[in-house]
């Protein structure tokens, strides 16, 4: 039954496919690069949910009453789902969760570089659900008509699961602000050391990202960098204002011609450390989960040894 | 150590309706699998009812056939009610 085509007629139904804005599913054919960029962007999203859980994680023991710390529990073990998610969206296209681990650990695959900076207080779990989760919603909710089928998907079902994210971490902060003068410090403070690194979350300015023209074309990505960046500035202003805190940018300003805000450039050279491993917590991050993937060995071959006897529950 | 097989995962959103494929995980064994698909795809009230399946157990049509396969269905147009025209004035059709 099955006739086989020719590449050049697969590339033109796939074509064909991505024209009519329509999703490409697991078994479909599709170009080499398509499957190797979604594979690289998939897992990198995947790896940041999971080393995300770490910044957080490190407050739960010290949440300041059991109410925080049950949102903080159910926080982070929402990002654990939302990597999990992930990498089952890599799964479809050949390359295993275990395979995708073992690349994080040896330190041959990225992840957001905002999972790099400590968290020094409390009123850092608030602002990272308020800028980071913000920031990383700008990203994800055109991702959700991203042309993979179960990258879609799992990016829908994570998208929902945000605005609780976002929304707790603002409401922190808001409790904080109607605090003592201390606590009000604590926020703005924290502000100041986040608010850079949150808009470094886009990636890198669009003359420097050479890879968004074909992911744009192959309908990976839907909007550049620096658009998404922009999005995210002119929403944040105004929690800002509304939380009573500023931000650390002296060049920011409405530009009523534009209809958007002005801003100061991140300090890309910065960026470019963090990504290659030398911001404040890289190594930190990494023998972390190193750790708690060996711990964790002795646990998959007792339930692989449980599974192998076949005893009924 | 090899991996825990892959199982693929469909929920009952509630009485009434199909399960639905939501996604995958690996677990060792058919029982870990149902506990962890409670985990990761129903912390919100998203299920009354789980089916997990070994993924290696799943038979599918092949995308490369799906002309021949589907083909047979394309050109009987006379299986879709709107085929057939009636007269307006008729009621309840």
């Amino acid at each position: 039954m099955t006739t086989t085509e020719s590449d050049a007629e697969l590339q033109v139904g796939f074509d064909a496919t991505i024209a009519r804005n329509e999703r490409i599913e697991p078994r479909d054919w599709m170009p080499e690069g398509y499957r190797k960029t979604l594979v690289r962007q998939i897992a990198q999203h995947a790896h940041s949910e999971i080393i995300g859980m770490q910044p957080e994680g490190n407050w739960i023991t010290r949440a300041p009453s059991l109410r925080r710390k049950a949102i903080l529990l159910a926080k982070v073990q929402d990002e654990a789902g939302h990597g999990l998610y992930l990498y089952s969206a890599t799964e479809t296209l050949g390359v295993s969760r275990g395979e995708l681990t073992e690349l994080l650990i040896e330190g041959r695959q990225k992840y957001s570089s905002i999972f790099n900076y400590p968290t020094l207080s409390y009123a850092d779990v608030g602002t990272i659900g308020w800028l980071v989760d913000g920031a990383a919603i700008c990203n994800q909710v055109p991702l959700c008509r991203t042309s993979y089928g179960p990258y879609g998907r799992a990016m829908i079902r994570i998208c929902k699961e945000e605005s609780f994210h976002q929304r707790q971490g603002y409401e922190l902060l808001t409790t904080m602000m109607r605090g003592t003068d201390e606590q009000r410090a604590m926020v703005q403070e924290s502000v100041d050391r986040f608010w850079w690194p949150a808009l470094m979350m886009f990636g890198p300015p669009d003359e420097d990202s050479p890879n968004t023209a074909q992911s744009m074309a192959w309908g990976i990505k839907r909007n550049t960098n620096d658009d998404l960046r922009q999005r995210f500035v002119d929403m944040s202003v105004p929690q800002a204002e509304a939380l009573g805190v500023t931000l650390p940018d002296p060049q920011l300003r409405w530009n009523e011609e534009r209809g958007h805000h002005d801003f100061g450039e991140p300090d890309w050279q910065e960026f470019m450390q963090v990504v290659k491993g030398n911001g404040p917590c890289n190594r930190q991050r990494i023998a972390h989960r190193r750790r708690a993937h060996e711990d964790g060995a002795w646990v998959r071959e007792a339930a692989t040894a449980f599974a192998a006897k076949g005893v009924p529950a | 150590m090899s991996e825990w097989p892959l199982y693929e995962v469909f929920v009952r959103g509630k009485r009434g309706l199909n399960h639905v494929h939501v996604g995958s995980l690996h677990a060792a064994d058919d029982d870990m699998a149902l506990l962890h698909a409670r985990d990761v795809y129903t912390r919100r009230n998203e299920g009354v009812s789980i089916w997990v399946v070994r993924a290696d157990a799943i038979a599918a049509s092949s995308p490369d056939e799906k002309d021949p396969l589907f083909a047979p269905s394309g050109d009987k147009v006379y299986r879709h009610p709107t085929f057939y025209s009636i007269p307006d004035d008729v009621p309840h059709m």
